[in-house]
């Protein structure tokens, strides 16, 4: 089996409209969350979220393209944009033939779906704009990176929550190692910030009042965040020959279901993903130096994976640094999974280990060296990424340094 | 706390959970009830409807039992009643 080389990176978030904004906040622990400005809130019960603050589909796309594109899929083509430059390859029409892309997203454009059910149930209109149904469609941002590029090969989006863009990432993984194409786009992205959805997740009670602080014993709940990361994946070797920058090589992908309960993490869910993700690279846990968590800050998540990282690692687990980069990029969905997974490239790449900002008091259920509040300069050989979701859906990628 | 409220209390608790009237009492808690954090979050949506309050996270958080849910939708429909 062939080894998977990253040879690009794109990014949208609240941490910066590229991946060196992003990368800089990261290492400076600055969080990106903030008021919400790009939904009415004033019925909300949380006032914060992690946007991209001052969004404009100017100047990236004319107004007439963006009529069609969702916010979410409008990220998902700006990373892919960014990404596709860095890795600096040359396209051919084989390429572009065969090339893959694997999207994920949660709630896709459901801010559009929003606006049309607002008009018919609310307004009493008698009908919706018609560009409803292709705007909200899942599977947009894989279609419009196509489109963009003029990629004819395998495209296509996976929805699993909270772990969209981990499946996503791990399935073009999978498709570059086997052989099944040569050249993968691939990430997440995602745009919540819509009345009815914010709604629903006040319902679900889960979001915090303030800010998002995993692991800290006075830690609330989650921030949903929005934005996109892409990654291009290219088998190492031809990497090398072209002479391509090599950010970080994928090298395991682990999955895993609860079979539990609809909303409840599982600890032995979690450690099932993280061993299956380890088996997957054949490292052993000690190889192990960086876990960037699923780290949602709810009261739940924090110690089911603190107890999850315990079962897998054992005594290992306290020689391993573990951060949960929510707190500044927020819970971005289907798009977390990709931030995450660009922010453990990253910290692999430059040696800076991102840490858990808005860290307050230690939690002796998450008994973990969280990185509190401030980077930390480490070399480390390998890393993991997790992504739980709800419906108990879990997935985990294994990174090594390129 | 009156009895109609507590009854009422109850009877959106086993609609909501879909469990017998006669199964809970003022005394039962929820470990027993087998509600789980899930369920006592539909069952808060279903309280805040019965009653027409809101009920925040913070006074929702610390409730363990039937007696605390009465309790509280008692607060909260005093402090309705008094605006």
């Amino acid at each position: 089996m062939r080894r998977v080389a990253i040879t690009g990176l794109g990014s949208i978030c609240a941490l910066g409209r590229d991946v060196p904004e992003f990368a800089r906040s990261l290492a400076e622990g600055r969080s990106g969350i903030g008021p919400i400005e790009s939904a009415d809130v004033s019925q909300i019960r949380f006032p914060n979220g992690a946007e991209v603050k001052g969004y404009r589909h100017a100047p990236y796309f004319d107004d007439r393209r963006a009529d069609f594109i969702d916010r979410f899929a409008q990220f998902a083509v700006i990373a892919a944009r960014e990404a596709v430059a860095d890795a600096a390859f040359a396209w051919t029409p084989e390429l572009r033939e065969s090339a893959a892309i694997v999207t994920g997203s949660c709630v896709g454009g459901q801010g559009t779906e929003d606006i049309g059910f607002r008009d018919v149930y609310k307004l009493g209109q008698n009908r919706v704009h018609p560009l409803t149904i292709p705007k909200t469609m899942a599977n947009a941002g894989a279609s419009h990176i196509s489109m963009e590029f003029g990629i004819t090969g395998p495209s296509f989006t996976i929805s699993t929550a909270c772990s969209s863009a981990a499946h996503a990432i791990g399935q073009a993984f999978w498709m570059v190692r086997s052989g099944a194409t040569d050249l993968a786009i691939t990430g997440g992205s995602e745009a919540p910030f819509s009345f009815g959805i914010l709604k629903a997740w006040e319902a679900m009670r889960v979001v915090s009042p303030d800010t998002c602080r995993p692991f800290s014993r006075d830690r609330r709940g989650m921030i949903l965040g929005e934005g996109a990361a892409m990654l291009v994946l290219e088998p190492l070797e031809a990497a090398r020959a072209r002479g391509a920058r090599i950010h970080a090589e994928i090298v395991g992908f682990g999955m895993s279901a609860d079979a539990g309960h609809i909303t409840q993490p599982s600890a032995d869910g979690a450690a099932r993903a993280m061993r299956a993700a380890l088996r997957d690279a054949a490292l052993a846990p000690e190889a192990i130096g960086y876990i960037n968590a699923h780290g949602t800050g709810t009261p739940a998540n924090d110690p089911t994976e603190t107890a999850a990282i315990r079962a897998v690692f054992g005594t290992h687990a306290d020689r391993l640094a573990v951060s949960s980069t929510k707190s500044m990029h927020g819970h971005a969905l289907g798009a977390s999974a990709a931030l995450e997974c660009l922010a453990t490239v990253l910290a692999l790449r430059d040696g800076i280990l991102p840490p858990t900002a808005n860290f307050r008091e230690p939690d002796p259920e998450c008994d973990l060296d969280v990185i509190p509040n401030e980077a930390r300069a480490a070399r480390v050989e390998c890393a993991i990424s997790n992504s739980f979701a709800f419906g108990g859906l879990n997935a985990v990628l294994a990174l090594r340094a390129g | 706390m009156s009895e109609e409220l507590s009854q009422r209390v109850i009877k959106v608790i086993a609609a909501t959970k879909r469990i017998p009237v006669e199964s809970i009492t003022i005394d039962s808690d929820f470990m027993a009830l087998g509600i789980d954090s899930m369920d006592a979050v539909e069952i808060l949506f279903a309280l805040e409807n019965e009653f027409d309050v809101n009920i925040p996270d913070e006074d929702a958080r610390s409730v363990r039992s039937i007696r605390q849910m009465c309790e509280g939708v008692e607060r909260l429909l005093a402090a309705k009643a008094a605006r």
